[in-house]
């Protein structure tokens, strides 16, 4: 399969606090990397650096052929390639649905408004949200937005999506809702990076899991492998920490 | 009551002609305002110590200065201390625009701490460049949240306006006193249905402004 995302050996540290170092990752077309750790680890930050919201210090992170850099003159043409929802609701409060899924296509990619329209409410049925189409983020659920929010970076048609705890800030039950769609996608083929704490999701959907603790990728394998027969110690505890045992 | 006073030669005239130079200096300073407060509230933004210190010092001179001794500063002082022969309309043009860019740079920096980086975020990974980004996603935003704030401080404005006569304006409250002034001996309730009268007046600008506003902002909530 053919390679769309490759990092380089980057080394990212905000003033003299190291995040990570020397940390490489190679990202197949179609493939579903899940990446996991304990909180503070980098998980966000090397999101954030692929998509170049972050300088990075050292290495090279190049998708398409294409080296990402902050400074970058074409930039935002090479970030219409990522795809990227965050964990807090950012949708464009101003907008209705359907306008926050048109505005990007319609204004960087001078897509014909109709087309867009027409591709957004295809996207917005899958994800059963057409009824919503002319409400405005604040009339959403939590899981809902993000639902919109996924929609909206597809819009774009990247090469790669980036999803980051997309269901940490919502309640329980509205987190399934958001992980069929994400699961639908996987299955579709796209390429995706995911960042979650829901392991029993991240078994269903990933290709390859990676552990990251230390700003370092500890382990990294299948699925199966990975959450059955951990090779790490840090990982075997990692995992356990979400595990409960009733005490008699 | 007192009403029948204002049935006398232009008197309904004089008090109209009142109100419209009581408009006319809100409207006026409220667009400079406008202009002044959003390039300051801009500047602000920026965090540079030096324009972040002047302009606190300026947001409290302006609260803490009563209109009419900032009035008085302008329009007398002025004439004493520089010689200038401002007039009265001009003058109060100043102060009001003093006041009121304060207010507009303070709502415009306020609005714009107001928005999430986020925003500015997804903005840019969905592929918006910096210009873009503020065109379509932070100003329009910022707008929504503003107009209904300016059109509430241009009826603070006009009831401000009542200050003006101070100085010698002709504007409502003034005309209105004159008139109770010249029909002391005639009609000795005059000041019930003047002033009853200029209340009205002051309503009728008012009211329809402030609805306006109220209607946006439930409009525009989010
Ligand atoms: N803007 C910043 N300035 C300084 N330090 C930061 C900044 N952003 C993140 N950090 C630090 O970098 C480290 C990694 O943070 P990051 O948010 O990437 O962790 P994470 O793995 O995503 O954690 P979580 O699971 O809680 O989301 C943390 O120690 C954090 O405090
Ligand atoms: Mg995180």
């Amino acid at each position: 399969m053919e390679t769309i995302l490759e990092v380089k050996n980057i080394s990212k540290s905000f003033d003299d606090i190291m995040v990570f170092e020397n940390l490489s990752l190679t990202v197949k077309k179609g493939e579903v990397v899940v990446i996991v750790g304990p909180s503070g680890c980098g998980k966000s930050t090397f999101l954030r650096c692929i998509n170049a919201l972050e300088r990075i210090q050292e290495g090279e992170i190049v998708l398409d052929g294409e080296s990402i850099d902050p400074a970058a003159k074409n930039l935002s043409r090479i970030r219409e390639k990522i795809g990227m929802v965050f964990q807090s609701y950012d949708l464009f409060p101003h907008l209705t649905i359907l306008q926050n899924l048109t505005l990007a296509p319609v204004k960087i990619r001078r897509t014909n408004r109709r087309d867009a329209e027409k591709e957004a409410l295809e996207f917005l049925d899958r994800v059963g949200l057409s009824n919503k189409k002319d409400s405005y983020p604040r009339q959403l659920s939590g899981g809902q937005k993000q639902r919109v929010a996924i929609v909206r970076a597809l819009m774009m048609h990247p090469e790669i999506l980036l999803l980051d705890e997309i269901t940490a800030a919502l309640d329980p039950e509205m987190v399934r809702e958001v992980l069929d769609v994400v699961l639908d996608l996987a299955r579709e083929g796209r390429t995706m990076i995911v960042v979650t704490h829901e392991m029993q999701f991240a078994r269903a959907v990933a290709d390859r899991m990676i552990f990251m603790d230390g700003g370092r990728i500890v382990e990294e394998g299948n699925a199966v492998e990975f959450f059955d027969a951990p090779k790490t110690d840090r990982l075997r505890k990692f995992l356990h920490s979400f595990d409960y045992e009733r005490r008699e | 009551m007192g009403f029948e006073v204002l049935l006398k030669g232009n008197n309904v005239a004089r008090l109209l002609g009142g109100l419209l130079a009581a408009l006319r200096i809100s409207l006026v300073s409220v667009v400079i305002s406008i202009i002044l407060g959003v390039l300051l509230g801009v500047l602000v933004t920026l965090r540079r110590p030096v324009i972040t210190a002047i302009y606190r010092i300026y947001l409290e001179t302006v609260r803490i200065m009563p209109q009419l001794v900032l009035l008085f500063i302008v329009f007398f002082g002025s004439t004493k201390a520089l010689g200038l022969n401002l007039s009265a309309e001009s003058a109060s043009i100043i102060v009001f625009s003093f006041w009121g860019t304060a207010e507009m740079a303070d709502l415009v920096r306020g609005s714009l701490a107001a928005i999430p980086v986020i925003q500015y975020e997804s903005a840019a990974s969905l592929g918006f460049d910096q210009v873009q980004t503020y065109r379509y996603i932070i100003v329009p935003q910022i707008v929504r949240r503003m107009i209904p704030l300016s059109i509430n401080l241009i009826t603070r404005m006009i009831k401000t306006t009542s200050l003006v006569m101070m100085i010698g304006i002709v504007e409502v409250l003034k005309v209105g006193q004159q008139i109770i002034e010249a029909n002391r001996k005639s009609s000795p309730n005059a000041a019930f249905g003047v002033f009853a009268t200029v209340f009205i007046l002051y309503f009728l600008a008012c009211f329809p402004i402030s609805r306006f506003a109220g209607y946006l902002e439930k409009k525009w909530e989010n």
